[in-house]
């Protein structure tokens, strides 16, 4: 795996904060550029772009276009739109106290940022923290996942065609590059990736008082209440879409798992059975539009899901692989052990657990039992239950009705909480993440609150007590002469 | 005091639901408001033995501040409780989308000792308004503004689900053993860096309080009003609060050679008409924490050459933990006066050839918490605003920003992440939950697999959000 070493990296780095010292990643005219010099990357490299994803994870193109590139493009055009919007400085309000005083809040990049990508959507989840970056103006160094390979290798080689490699470094390698990396100081980590990598990547910013973003997963669970005859349609598509379409469920916020009343499990079944055949076929050989397991070690972590005792035996649709080109087919289990690890730790893979429970209800308890996930889904035309599920669990986000879709929207904040993580992107939340918010207060001086100094008096504490309570009249009264001052 | 027990009865509150009610928030809110008038005397006397605090200064720092903040948060909770629509485009339709926010669960506050009741409380109303529970752990270096706080806070607050847990860093370190869903952290980088790699260990969000050398650039003025106002707002902010220890008080000042001693003279000057010509006897500089701070404060003019720099005070009174107000010109630029964080009475003046030097000397240094300039030149202030960066800059006076709930609070580099006051405290303990709520009525086909061409197209056009491409596209006008 070629890379930088460590050596390089560090003399990289010299050059990334010189650039930024420098104040050329100030000016909106270079973030625009970059911007789009990236959308450039990005369009003419297309088939490039599908060929690795292909290669690296068996990504079809048209998924490949819907949860990568154009994510990425939309995410890059809808920040040169609003560039300048988000760079211009916000009039802060003061309280008549501070007459006649002004304040803005300024908003300043960090400096240069570290951000490490994932392999599930390895281009989108690199290139959208960095379009976050690029827009708050900071020098960014962005190390890409080494088990997304080809993708790895692909924007090693292209971003230096098309960005400022002043500014701008892709470092490749494994976790030992990382560990390198992690030891210099960043004015920002930012890293999507498992809850015990984001550990590790915490503790060692926590060296050098980093701020650090942390996305993370979880079980995100699928409450299913009941639905009626062409809802019930759509429904399953959208769970099977969440579930199977996003990586094969190699996604953070892929449906993990679902809860359903017991009555209804048989007729979910059967019509999920139909519908993966419908999208994917049933042929664990020829499986089409269907992602493979990343690597062996991750196929055979999620086969050994299920190895389990009482997990196989809970299989009611799929369970084939293909060992040899690391295809798990969709895979339904009804009521696994809930003490398995299929149902304790996140699955990141083709398999669907359906719980079922006596009362829908008895759903909340059951997601707040484990630990916070990215997103609840549930399907649900019942108001009350809606409420019930927004005001007693906690999550990144809940989403009614559909899965994935609050992924592309750039008005909504992307991020964890909990155990899911914490941090936010997407959209303007990409540029105040990699931005500080500077404070800037104009005093004058005239008028002047002497009671604000020593010598000490009643006076002056009288006056700072009314200050205080805002109490105007008071304070008038008390300059005045006409109001009391009552010694300590 | 059993901590397990305790531990467990803080997260009992949050679990049962009360401290989500608004209910409780302002009832909590509002009996922190009568803490704070009725026991005013009390807040004023541990601070006067803890640090030897004026009752003024105590009441200017920490009481008023406190009363303004919490009626703040009274009148706006509501108003942040609420949530809040969000735009969601076209193609999305038909949806609709709300950031709510919600507490994040058992938190935990640790503050120090300067303002001990500032720094503990201000953030716990933040907390409280936001819906959590709350551990407070108070620095134990502050002994009498400990005790009181944990007092007063019994009496006054929930106990189940508000606790103040005294102790010293052996206490800390268990509290950081446990879980919480937010630890905010007030005090140095060294404790800030244990805070954070312990919180790393679950997962937990931190905000870091820390500090820095903030710097003020005196420029010449003219006016003698001006020069007046700006001397007793210099030495206001860092001999009149807490003795100069203070993380936004003004650690050195910079100044163009040819100002200097009129500055110098205007300074000493200030100084005994502001806390007379015997500071120790007028009580109006508040004492020195402890003996060990004592110890390194004087260690700081150990150097000969920055003796040597001393040209007015310099005297330490290690028994009375009183150290006068000093002013230092041009000591070494090396020395350690001038690379550590000060946090006392003393004041460097280092003199430049000109003003926009003052920029690069700045830039040397790690981030501070706040940068404060006094100048009525425009063109200077714009270049130092754009050319530096701090937690907040502030033209023409100094630590009046910490009072302004308008503006957000924290640091940003070596002084820390995170921000507070007003409305920004609420954010900074809540959860901020995306609801997104889709129907049924249009469900775009193209979403899902077997994958085509046509598809491919429909989600070109989508992203650009070229609607018309994609209704030409299913109208079969538009070909791949």
């Amino acid at each position: 795996m070629e890379g930088l070493e460590f050596g390089g990296a560090s003399s990289r780095l010299i050059v990334l904060k010189k650039s930024f010292r420098s104040g050329k990643t100030r000016g909106i005219g270079w973030r625009k550029s970059q911007l789009r010099a990236l959308l450039k990357l990005i369009a003419e490299n297309e088939s490039q772009i599908f060929d690795a994803l292909e290669q690296d994870l068996g990504k079809h193109p048209v998924e490949a276009y819907r949860d990568e590139i154009g994510v990425v493009k939309k995410s890059a055009d809808h920040a040169l739109l609003h560039i300048k919007e988000w760079m211009a400085p916000k009039r802060g309000k003061l309280p008549l106290l501070f007459f006649p005083s002004r304040a803005q809040l300024l908003p300043e990049p960090l400096g240069t940022v570290l951000i490490f990508g994932s392999w599930n959507f390895p281009i989108s989840l690199t290139l959208d923290p960095l379009i976050g970056a690029i827009s708050a103006g900071n020098t960014v160094v962005v190390k890409p996942s080494e088990l997304a390979p080809t993708c790895s290798s692909l924007l090693y080689r292209m971003i230096p065609l098309y960005l400022d490699t002043e500014a701008i470094t892709i470092v490749e390698g494994g976790s030992d590059v990382a560990e390198q990396l992690l030891l210099h100081q960043w004015d920002k980590i930012f890293f999507t990736g498992s809850p015990r990598v984001g550990r590790m990547v915490m503790s060692a910013a926590a060296k050098h008082l980093t701020p650090v973003v942390l996305e993370l997963g979880g079980k995100c669970p699928v409450i299913l209440d009941s639905f009626t005859g062409s809802d019930l349609k759509v429904v399953v598509k959208r769970i099977a879409g969440g579930k199977w379409g996003p990586c094969a469920g190699q996604a953070c916020i892929g449906v993990d798992y679902l809860l359903v009343q017991q009555k209804l499990a048989p007729l979910l079944i059967e019509s999920l059975k139909r519908c993966i055949k419908r999208f994917y076929g049933d042929n664990v050989k020829n499986l089409q539009s269907f992602c493979r397991i990343v690597n062996k070690h991750h196929f055979d972590r999620v086969c050994n899901l299920l190895e389990e005792p009482g997990v196989a035996a809970s299989i009611v649709y799929g369970g084939s692989v293909d060992k040899e080109n690391l295809v798990i087919e969709p895979t339904i289990l009804l009521d696994p052990p809930l003490d398995a690890q299929i149902m304790t730790e996140e699955i990141f893979g083709p398999l669907l657990p359906i719980i079922t429970l006596d009362n829908i209800e008895d759903s909340i308890d059951f997601i707040n039992d484990k630990p916070k996930p990215l997103v609840i889904y549930a399907f649900t035309n019942n108001e009350k239950f809606k409420e019930q599920i927004v005001q007693e669990t906690s999550s990144g986000s809940v989403t009614f009705n559909d899965t994935m879709i609050q992924f592309i929207c750039d008005s909504l904040p992307f991020g964890g909480v909990g155990q899911s993580g914490f941090g936010r992107y997407h959209g303007k939340f990409s540029f105040d993440t990699f931005s500080h918010e500077k404070a800037v207060l104009h005093r004058s001086f005239f008028p002047e609150l002497e009671p604000r100094y020593p010598p000490w008096n009643d006076f002056k504490l009288e006056f700072i007590r009314l200050a205080y309570n805002l109490d105007y009249i008071g304070l008038l009264l008390l300059l005045l002469g006409l109001r009391k001052v009552t010694p300590r | 005091m059993d901590l397990e027990r305790e531990m467990r009865e803080v997260r009992e509150a949050f679990s049962s639901g009360k401290t989500k009610e608004e209910s409780w928030r302002r009832s909590q809110l509002q009996n922190l408001l009568t803490l704070m008038h009725e026991k005013e005397d009390h807040i004023i006397t541990a601070l006067q033995q803890d640090l030897g605090k004026h009752p003024v200064e105590s009441y200017r720092d920490e009481v008023g501040t406190l009363i303004k903040s919490v009626n703040y948060a009274l009148k706006g909770l509501k108003k942040w409780m609420s949530g809040k629509k969000a735009d969601l485009p076209f193609a999305a339709f038909p949806s609709t989308a709300y950031l709510v926010p919600e507490p994040l669960g058992v938190v935990l506050i640790i503050s120090t000792w300067n303002f001990p009741f500032g720094l503990s409380l201000e953030p716990l109303i933040g907390a409280i308004a936001a819906g959590n529970s709350v551990v407070i752990k108070p620095s134990e270096l502050a002994p009498a503004s400990s005790s009181t706080l944990a007092n007063l806070i019994n009496t006054y607050l929930d106990t189940k689900a508000i606790k103040v847990i005294e102790g010293d860093a052996s206490v800390g370190q268990h509290l950081l053993q446990h879980k919480w869903d937010k630890i905010f952290f007030t005090g140095n980088c060294k404790v800030g860096q244990l805070v954070m790699t312990a919180a790393a260990k679950n997962l937990t969000p931190v905000a870091l309080e820390l500090g820095g050398k903030c710097p003020a650039v005196v420029d010449s003025l003219s006016s003698s009003w001006d020069k007046r106002i700006a001397v007793d707002r210099i030495l206001s902010a860092k001999f009149g609060t807490c003795a100069g220890q203070a993380c936004i008080a003004i650690d050195y000042i910079l100044v163009d050679k040819n100002f200097s001693s009129t500055l110098v003279e205007l300074l000493k000057e200030g100084i005994e008409r502001m806390f007379g010509k015997n500071p120790k006897e007028s009580k109006s500089v508040a004492k020195i924490i402890n003996k060990s701070h004592v110890l390194r404060l004087r260690s700081l003019l150990d150097d000969p050459m920055v003796k040597a720099s001393v040209i007015h005070g310099g005297s330490v009174d290690e028994d009375n933990l009183f150290i006068e107000p000093t002013i230092l010109l041009d000591p070494p630029v090396n020395a350690r006066i001038m690379n550590e964080e000060i946090f006392g009475p003393l004041l460097p003046i280092i003199t430049l050839e000109k003003n926009e030097d003052s920029i690069e000397f700045i830039n040397s240094k790690s981030r501070a918490l706040a940068i404060y300039a006094f100048t009525k030149n425009e063109e200077f202030k714009n270049k130092l605003s754009s050319q530096t960066s701090s937690g907040s800059i502030v033209f023409n006076d100094a630590i009046i920003q910490y009072v302004a709930d308008t503006l957000p609070f924290g640091g940003v580099g070596g002084s820390g992440f995170g921000r507070y006051h007003g409305k920004f405290s609420f954010k900074e303990f809540s959860h901020k939950k995306v609801i997104v709520k889709r129907g049924f009525l249009v469900d775009f086909w193209f979403r899902y697999p077997p994958w085509n061409d046509h598809k491919l197209l429909l989600f070109r056009s989508a992203y650009r959000f070229d609607y018309l491409g994609v209704l030409l596209v299913i109208l079969g006008l538009k070909k791949c």
